[in-house]
């Protein structure tokens, strides 16, 4: 097999760790030294060899463990997986677009056969080889939703449409940054968006729902989105927040780089074939700060960013108590040095941080409110 | 004057109108506490409305009733509670005809809840109206344990099931009729906040 899958943990010792590779391919969503809300939308049609874009569905180091996590906390909480019943036709739907799209572009990994409406469907770093017929949910051990959402990393929307809007009708939601979908199932596109701070106002929901809409057959699109997590915990839900909210506080100047981690969403969204629904699945990719460093650009970039972060955004995001610690220890990579555009690290290119500068700045960096 | 002017609130919070006499075979009337008034402001608008109505009322301990009776509508029934009148509900929610009007008076609550049972039973949004009258108390879903706390007034409050301090959000689930509470002081446990009235 191509790929090595780690044995690591995102709950209790914390394993959890990327590989070099895994740190030259994460997905660094800021293309410039500032952050603002906008409709990043682009196609998601491949991308560079080797990136978590060349894909439709990215498979990688972490496979195994994240499923192993997810089964953890259905056992715990089944409404982490809910279809409403007008939905299994979507399921089956995405269950199709899964098995084809993997067994396509990881043929050493997955295999699909299909013989009319009998399916052998081949999960080899799982274990799994099961012969189903497809649209006979009596065939399966799941619903066809739960059934391929527990072999496939990152959470998963299936959003109906209907009156020219967008409703959040199933889901397999386990590595979610602090939504419930047992609270949000049904709502609509603006309702399960309501929490989200200024967006609103700029417009960006109305612009998001416009595109979303329109998103056809054969032509999926995808965004990027971030927030930030101590300890690399997948299951930020707000149903266990009362037990993981507390280790907000562990972080400490010392551990500050290998506890704190950037989460990144890569978002994507593809129009289902029988029913006309959306799949949104939300695959979450996490690094320590003190890999995230290691790219001098990246670390350059998130110092600058952070700095500048609104105070609602820090807030909504739910690290503006941390931020000040954060930057205290980015800061010691902000050479002052320009960044090269766009979001890739550019390792050959971007300068190695100039630790003369780096010295200077670094005794006093308590005034965060240095103009840039 | 039993109408509360909510503040402007985030897209998930529910918004309520003023019920207005509508065309219909028969209507639905389903009130708590100060939303008898809604109804009696109805039919002064509308008597004729009133021969073909079933007002289902909670008096949650004001003293309308009375009046509610007085106003000769086909059928009348006062209960002790919202889910003792559930089963009636549900009886005439599955034996409506096409053409019936639905009103809803009265607390977030019993609005939220019996807004839920009408459009199970299939009752179209557009027929059915909603006034909010009388208390702002919450409904509130604590995302923790699930459990639901009827009648919050503080935030933060305790939750009535697992007993953790829950802030009031105002994001809103349909399907839950429910506020979502939140752990207020799970970053500091023991630094919950005193509790402060609802839009006091």
């Amino acid at each position: 097999m191509t790929i090595q899958f780690n044995e690591e943990t995102f709950r209790d010792d914390y394993s959890f760790h990327n590989s070099a590779r895994a740190i030259k391919r994460f997905p660094f969503p800021f293309h410039e030294d500032s952050y603002m809300y906008s409709v990043n939308m682009e196609q998601h049609r491949g991308g560079p060899e080797g990136s978590v874009y060349e894909n439709r569905f990215d498979v990688d180091e972490h496979y195994l463990a994240e499923m192993r996590d997810r089964a953890m906390v259905l056992a715990d909480d089944p409404l982490r997986c809910q279809s409403l019943p007008h939905m299994t036709l979507a399921g089956w739907d995405l269950l199709e677009v899964i098995m084809v799209s993997k067994s396509e572009d990881y043929p050493d990994l997955f295999e699909l056969h299909r013989d009319g409406d009998r399916w052998r469907w081949i999960n080899k770093p799982m274990g799994i080889d099961d012969t189903f017929t497809f649209l006979d949910e009596t065939t399966l051990p799941y619903g066809p939703m739960e059934y391929i959402t527990r072999q496939a990393q990152g959470d998963f929307c299936i959003l109906d449409q209907r009156d020219e809007m967008l409703w959040m009708d199933a889901g397999m939601i386990t590595t979610q940054a602090d939504w419930s979908l047992d609270f949000d199932i049904g709502m609509n596109f603006f309702e399960w968006h309501a929490p989200v701070p200024l967006a609103h106002e700029l417009g960006i929901f109305t612009r998001a729902l416009k595109f979303l809409l329109n998103i056809p057959q054969g032509a999926p699109a995808r965004r990027l989105n971030w927030t930030m997590t101590v300890n690399p915990l997948l299951d930020t839900s707000p149903e266990n927040y009362h037990k993981w909210g507390i280790q907000k506080t562990s972080l400490t100047p010392e551990n500050v780089g290998s506890k704190q981690h950037l989460r990144v969403e890569l978002q994507t969204f593809f129009r289902l074939p029988r029913s006309n629904a959306l799949v949104f699945p939300i695959r979450c990719y996490l690094i320590a700060f003190q890999d995230l460093v290691s790219m001098p650009k990246w670390g350059r970039r998130m110092h600058r960013v952070l700095r500048e972060l609104p105070d609602e955004l820090a807030t909504y995001k739910g690290f503006i108590d941390n931020r000040p610690m954060m930057l205290d220890y980015l800061s010691k990579f902000d050479d002052g040095q320009p960044t090269s555009p766009g979001v890739w690290p550019d390792p050959e290119t971007e300068p190695p941080l100039n630790t003369e500068i780096r010295n200077h700045t670094d005794g006093n960096s308590v005034d965060h409110n240095r103009s840039a | 004057m039993s109408k509360f002017q909510f503040p402007d609130s985030i897209l998930s919070r529910p918004v309520y109108g003023t019920l207005a006499p509508r065309q219909g075979k028969s209507h639905l009337m389903i009130a708590d506490a100060e939303g008898a008034e809604a109804i009696l402001d109805l039919a002064a608008r509308d008597a004729g409305l009133m021969s073909n109505s079933h007002i289902i009322y909670i008096p949650k301990g004001t003293d309308f009733a009375p009046k509610l009776g007085a106003l000769s509508v086909a059928q009348l029934y006062v209960g002790p509670s919202y889910e003792a009148s559930l089963p009636r509900l549900r009886h005439v929610l599955a034996n409506a005809h096409q053409g019936l009007q639905v009103y809803l008076a009265g607390t977030e609550g019993l609005i939220g809840q019996a807004q839920n049972e009408a459009m199970r039973a299939g009752i179209s949004p557009t027929s059915i109206q909603t006034e909010h009258r009388g208390s702002v108390a919450r409904r509130m879903q604590c995302v923790h344990c699930k459990g639901i706390t009827e009648d919050v007034m503080h935030d933060p409050f305790q939750c009535a099931h697992c007993g953790l301090h829950l802030f009031v959000r105002d994001h809103y689930s349909r399907r839950q009729a429910a506020y979502q509470g939140v752990c207020v002081d799970a970053e500091d446990p023991g630094s919950a906040p005193d509790p402060v009235e609802l839009y006091s």
